[in-house]
């Protein structure tokens, strides 16, 4: 048996930045799983998700979050990405911890299903635990994914690692 | 590719890359399939990690799906849930059940090529003087219907396993529903 959880690339930013990308993505592994710890420029502002740099309604997710006071859910469909965060603090001293789940995203028979998960402690009330399950209605393989906040920037220093899981 | 990086698993434990291994994978051929057993699971890991992509051939637009431990068909398990259905959140939760919970998973009514996605953990497997408690990440967006699931299960059992069923609740795994199993291995 071989080792199969292995780093494909890593970005730290250096300054803020609109989008950040992950492209020519092999088709080697089986699963991805994209760490991300980030901050934004613009209070409240979500992390989104988009794949082969597809712009167009073919995104839908269902989210569930605590916010220290109620559990609540919401969803959001044919939209032109998908959260895999909301309610990012704009504060690089709380970083969003998100782990992001991408399963078989080289096959090219499936639409593409994803599970995140973002947890932040924060002094306010926003939500601090997310579990989040993502559609991509495409066939196609994954080769590239690009993020952005919905609104601003993602911040100074944030840190994005891409691992590729192979099963045999 | 580095032979020895860390990582994080969906459970959030830090791993190093060179520890985590594959050990089995299953893919559901046409004509779909009942169940999915990986059997005869090597003791040379301190956890279990399931993942994959599911769909149920049942006339419904989602289904549930379930799986079992040793092929223990008995009132063993125990399961809680907290789920959210893109309307609201909500926690559930079932003891002395024959099965663990894996929540609701698309199904044949569904829009075609959707599939659920699920990551199973299952920690110390192999510890004799323990019960086995797992959790699970589960979910499938249908756009514009779906759920999102966080669980738990318990098998009260001290048997190290040596096995994993995955099982539709009633009717078959879609073809394309994929399993695969990694071993991690401690210090």
């Amino acid at each position: 048996m071989t080792s199969t959880y292995e780093m494909i690339a890593k970005t730290t930013l250096g300054s803020a930045q609109a989008t950040v990308s992950f492209s020519t993505i092999s088709g080697s592994y089986t699963d991805l799983v994209l760490i991300s710890n980030v901050d934004v420029t613009s209070a409240g502002a979500s992390i989104n998700i988009r794949f082969n740099s597809d712009t167009g309604s073919n995104y839908s997710y269902t989210t569930m979050y605590g916010n220290g006071t109620s559990a609540l859910s919401t969803r959001g469909s044919n939209v032109t990405s998908s959260y895999i965060a909301g309610f990012v603090a704009p504060n690089t001293a709380i970083e969003t911890v998100i782990i992001t789940n991408i399963q078989n995203y080289s096959n090219t028979t499936t639409n593409k299903t994803f599970l995140s998960r973002a947890n932040r402690a924060s002094a306010n009330n926003s939500p601090g635990a997310e579990a989040l399950v993502g559609l991509w209605r495409n066939t196609a393989a994954i080769t590239s994914i690009t993020l952005a906040a919905d609104s601003g920037n993602i911040d100074t220093g944030s840190t994005f690692t891409l691992y590729g899981i192979k099963a045999e | 590719m580095l032979n020895t990086i860390l990582g994080s698993l969906s459970s959030g434990v830090t791993v190093s890359a060179s520890s985590y291994e594959s050990i089995a994978t299953v893919t559901v051929g046409s004509g779909g399939s009942a169940s999915v057993s990986f059997t005869s699971i090597p003791a040379d890991y301190t956890h279990l990690q399931v993942r994959g992509i599911l769909r149920s051939t049942r006339a419904l637009s989602q289904a549930g799906v379930l799986f079992r431990l040793n092929s223990d068909t008995g009132s063993n398990y125990s399961f809680h849930a907290l789920l959210g259905n893109g309307s609201g959140a909500f926690a559930n939760g079932s003891a002395n059940q024959t099965y663990i919970n894996m929540g609701e998973l698309p199904a044949g009514s569904a829009s075609s090529g959707i599939f659920g996605a699920f990551v199973i953990d299952i920690l110390d497997y192999k510890d004799t003087n323990k019960y086995k408690t797992v959790r699970l990440l589960t979910g499938q967006d249908r756009n514009g219907a779906g759920e999102i699931s966080f669980l738990s299960g318990n098998w009260r059992n001290t048997n190290a396993i040596t096995s994993i069923t995955i099982k539709e609740d009633i009717s078959n795994m879609a073809e394309y529903s994929s399993f695969a199993l990694y071993g991690i291995k401690g210090a």
